[in-house]
């Protein structure tokens, strides 16, 4: 048997970055699978703190902001309004969490076998969107419960603040990814952003009370931010439907979510774009 | 025959980093030390290897040995010239790289044999085959952390030799294993050879050497000194030791050993 090949000379590491991942589906599947396994290794538990994590935090926030502090007098079916934006904010982290450590976490892989690198900060947004979905769960059900009923509108809202959360986080995540090989502080850094991204996002509070106690012009650097307009798509999508009148939106809410997105696919290309050239000095640097 | 690896006046420069935090490198900067160093871990390369061909790549540690064989798999980058390669290339670089101690014998199979390219068709087609050439049948949803270095050993050179690629890669792997394990990797190598695959084998062994390949590839300090004979390179290999050996007993402290790889 012969097994000479005519295949072109090539590059060793020619791959086509994003789209060769998807070539390598299999792989993909298997990483992520390792990833999930190897999270959970050996506690009882398992997949079941991605339920316990989100419930301990939200009950921390209901009970203190809502019903302490009184947030929950003002807001109708506060505990709906909380986890909606919770849960999303919770993806943008979780997504900026695993994605930072997903290159270094692999060292003696990247280090010794070429891949695609993209693979591995793709496989933990992946693992990130298995831990969203339970979270995702108890939003409708409670929503439900709440007398929420799914509205076209509403659904799309909510699409496209998941997608704008989803295409940030990747983007910002394979920025990360890469900065982190060269400067392990980076990983510190996200853990501490954690909180200040939860508190940037009208998650706890509503934003009115930004408009009310801000100056103008704080208010619209506040409103800016893409967080802020995907977590009120989201509570557009599964809270306000079941609440009753009385409380406003950010104003121009479509346009904010267009302007949203398109910064949030710059982003991603961005990220997209840097990931594949620092990754040429991955296997030198680590 | 087609060639199957171009090197092309390839060149690898190393930064030795000294600081990485902002504290060291703050505090070098001010006692004007350097932050880095540099040096050539490649200086100039060029080898053609063509189809069909084994060759024998060999040196002290620190002569760029590794390194060019890291750059023929894409882990690197040259800094100068360029690497082209024909088909698909595997390797065994490092032990087991691929193995995740976590997950048992079986899962590994699928996870390495992906990491190395199979699909997943190609795996189940070999799976039987892979395991029974690396003889852990018994262990095989064990995790492999509990693996003997010996077992571990011996499925990873199982799944690499079982992914028919265009160029194989081996580095210092088959120093481990016991005389019938590594009796059955150089037959199986013997076996790939003779379906025209194109090796490139990295080891200090140098009778397992010259018995593979017919072509050895001498390297000093990051350049190609000798190219030809397997035997002729080999004699040079030895030299090379001796007067190592001779340098570290003559002096106290001698010059620095390169760094690995």
């Amino acid at each position: 048997m012969t097994a000479l090949t005519s295949a072109p000379l090539q590059e060793p590491d020619a791959s086509g970055g994003l789209l060769e991942v998807f070539r390598r589906r299999y792989l993909l599947r298997l990483l992520v699978r390792r990833e999930l396994r190897a999270r959970y290794k050996s506690s009882v538990l398992g997949l079941g703190w991605s339920y316990v994590r989100p419930a301990i935090y939200f009950s921390v926030y209901f009970f203190i902001v809502g019903q302490v502090l009184g947030a929950g007098d003002k807001l109708e079916d506060f505990a709906v309004y909380l986890f909606s934006g919770m849960v999303l904010v919770n993806l943008f982290s979780d997504v900026l969490h695993s994605t930072t450590r997903s290159i270094t976490g692999h060292a003696a892989l990247v280090r010794k076998i070429f891949l695609p690198r993209e693979l591995f900060p793709m496989a933990s947004t992946l693992v990130s969107l298995v831990h969203f979905v339970p979270g995702l769960l108890i939003l409708l059900g409670a929503g439900i419960a709440a007398g929420w009923t799914p509205s076209p509108g509403g659904l799309a809202a909510a699409a496209v603040g998941f997608a704008i959360v989803l295409l940030l986080a990747l983007g910002v995540g394979l920025l990360l990814a890469a900065g982190n090989v060269f400067l392990r502080d980076l990983e510190q850094a996200v853990d501490v952003s954690s909180v200040v991204i939860m508190w940037s996002a009208p998650v706890i509070y509503p934003w009115t009370l930004v408009r009310d106690t801000a100056p103008a012009w704080l208010t619209d650097l506040y409103l800016i931010n893409p967080l802020v307009t995907a977590v009120s798509l989201f509570q557009r999508g599964f809270w306000l439907p079941g609440a009753e009148a009385g409380f406003t939106f950010p104003p121009d809410l479509g346009w904010r979510a267009l302007g949203s997105f398109v910064f949030a696919a710059l982003v991603f290309a961005v990220g997209q774009r840097v990931f594949a050239v620092a990754q040429r000095r991955f296997g030198q640097e680590l | 025959m087609m060639e199957a690896v171009v090197v092309d006046g390839v060149t690898k420069e190393f930064r030795l980093r000294h600081a990485r935090s902002l504290k060291d490198l703050a505090v070098r900067r001010m006692r004007r030390q350097r932050v880095a160093e540099r040096f050539y871990a490649l200086d100039n390369v060029s080898v053609t290897v063509r189809q069909g061909e084994a060759v024998a790549l060999m040196g002290m540690n620190g002569s760029g040995k590794s390194t060019l064989l890291k750059m023929i798999s894409g882990v690197m980058r040259p800094d100068r010239g360029t690497v082209r390669v024909r088909g698909r290339v595997a390797g065994l670089i490092d032990v087991g790289a691929g193995l995740h101690p976590e997950l048992t014998g079986r899962e590994n199979v699928f996870l390495n044999g992906a990491i190395l390219g199979m699909s997943e068709a190609e795996i189940r087609r070999k799976f039987d085959a892979i395991v029974d050439f690396s003889g852990v049948e018994r262990f095989l949803d064990g995790q492999v952390k509990f693996y003997s270095s010996g077992m571990f050993m011996r499925l990873a050179f199982s799944i690499a030799a079982h992914t028919e690629p265009d160029v194989f890669l081996i580095d210092e792997v088959l120093a481990v294993g016991d005389p019938p394990f590594r009796r059955k990797c150089k037959e199986r190598i013997r076996a790939m050879r003779a379906e025209g695959r194109t090796m490139v084998i990295v080891a200090h062994d140098i009778k397992m050497l010259t018995e593979l390949c017919d072509r050895g590839l001498m390297m000093r300090g990051g350049q190609v000194a000798y190219d030809g004979d397997v035997n002729v390179a080999g004699e040079m290999w030895r030299e090379d030791r001796r007067a190592r050996r001779a340098g570290r007993t003559g002096q106290a402290a001698g010059e620095p050993v390169g760094r690995p790889g």
